[in-house]
């Protein structure tokens, strides 16, 4: 078994259009700026991305909207100082927008990893972004029915990763990482630093390899906004 | 002629907070104005902060030149990991909050209720982009959320409002508002104002505040 690509072209070859695709980081913290770029130059459009955040600047996510490949995103927090590609399209209308508090964004993209069909939770109870939303009284306390977010793609970066597809990450580049790679049909991990098997210590893997399909070694070199 | 009101400054609204938290305490503070409240942790004790982005043991910002693009804070500012310190990954940094294992919050809000509503993500204007980030998470997470604001607007307008009138962040999960003009409890009883500050009447105050207040020690 070997899941090295030898570039991040190869890994996003597959990606059709109107494609799922959930997207790591938070902040810049583990953003795969170098996979968005390939996937920018693929071409894929019509897509719905899954980020915690919509992207800033020109870069990442801004650019794939920029570029008008994107259709729906679901974040927890779009707006941001410099989320001038969001802010635009959104204000005309040509994106459509799932506004999901993070916590909740994170447990839908763990329960579609862990074959969950839905799951009650407390946050948001009683707010607009629950609204239409079954819920339930459980114990004395309110909760919200929440579905899991699955995706057919999660394009996430780690740190290291050795030929089976097994990851770890580096400080709180991790953020999104491991959930989304349980989630998507396809996960694709770009990483600084290709090992052999049996070089990761098995008690330090984040992510094992199963939840692993392809695996790019990117130099960390992205010039940052 | 009435004293004039010694309202207090945003670090010393911090101050405030930061005595009240004990030591051994796991804690989040919210982006802008409650990160005051790292600098005025007293020393020789232990709190651990919790940052949503998956940090527990967040440590100050590092000095110029050490900055590490992958280790930053919810407000996306660069900040380092204390000795002990332990990452995350998201899932398991809201189970923190939700499933009740964080000791305290701090929380800035747009308004407040006399019932501890919490309304902090959304001003409420028709054309605001929104976001919400991990308000809604953190409100209904930690075993005490507290809130720190100035409690009028810069029109003079009370923030501690009898009900919400920005859309809601969560349901009767605030205990307790430090603001610059005094400590709000919310409590099943009412809402209980103390420590007011020099200058400030307790009749000045619930003029101030339009909503009923009980008098505090």
């Amino acid at each position: 078994m070997n899941k090295i690509c030898h570039s991040l072209g190869e890994a996003v070859a597959d990606v059709p259009d109107g494609a799922s695709i959930m997207i790591g980081g938070f902040g810049d913290a583990g953003v795969p700026f170098e996979a968005i770029d390939a996937l920018i130059a693929q071409g894929a459009k019509e897509l719905t991305i899954i980020s915690n955040n919509a992207g800033t600047g020109d870069q990442g996510i801004a650019a794939l909207i920029g570029l008008g490949r994107v259709r729906k995103i679901v974040c927890s927090f779009p707006r941001q100082a410099d989320s001038k590609a969001f802010d635009e399209r959104y204000l005309s209308g040509e994106l459509t927008l799932e506004l999901v508090p993070q916590g909740n964004l994170a447990e839908r993209i763990r329960a579609a990893g862990a074959g969950i069909g839905a799951f009650f939770t407390p946050t948001g109870y009683g707010t607009l972004l629950a609204e239409g939303k079954e819920t339930r009284e459980i114990g004395g306390r309110n909760y919200v029915l929440e579905y899991p977010i699955a995706a057919d793609y999660a394009l996430i970066k780690a740190d290291r990763a050795d030929p089976l597809g097994n990851l770890v990450y580096r400080k709180t580049a991790r953020n999104f990482g491991p959930v989304m790679a349980t989630a998507a049909a396809c996960t694709i991990a770009q990483v600084a630093e290709v090992v052999a098997v049996g070089d990761l210590d098995p008690e330090a893997v984040v992510t094992p390899g199963i939840f692993v399909k392809r695996v790019v070694a990117v130099k960390p070199d992205h010039p940052r906004a | 002629m009435s004293d004039v009101i010694q309202r207090l400054t945003r670090k010393q609204i911090a101050a405030r907070i930061a005595a009240d938290i004990p030591d051994g305490s796991y804690v989040n503070l919210g982006i802008g104005a409650p990160t005051e409240v790292a600098n005025c942790l007293p020393s020789g004790i232990t709190i651990i902060l919790h940052t949503e982005n998956g940090l527990l043991g967040m440590g100050p910002t590092p000095p110029p030149g050490a900055e590490d693009p992958d280790l930053i804070n919810a407000g996306k500012q660069y900040v380092t990991a204390n000795p002990g310190a332990a990452y995350f990954h998201h899932a398991d940094s809201f189970a923190m909050m939700r499933g009740g294992h964080l000791d305290y919050c701090v929380l800035g809000a747009y308004q407040v209720s006399i019932t501890g509503d919490l309304a902090n993500w959304h001003t409420g204007a028709a054309d605001a982009i929104p976001a919400v980030g991990g308000a809604m998470d953190l409100a209904i997470g930690a075993k005490s959320v507290f809130v720190m604001m100035d409690l009028l607007t810069k029109a003079g307008k009370s923030k501690l409002v009898s009900r919400c009138t920005s859309p809601l962040t969560g349901i009767g999960c605030v205990k307790r508002v430090y603001t610059d003009h005094a400590i709000f409890d919310i409590t099943p009883q009412g809402t209980v104002a103390r420590d007011l500050v020099p200058g400030l009447t307790f009749e000045a105050l619930e003029k101030l505040c339009g909503v009923p207040l009980r008098r505090g020690t």
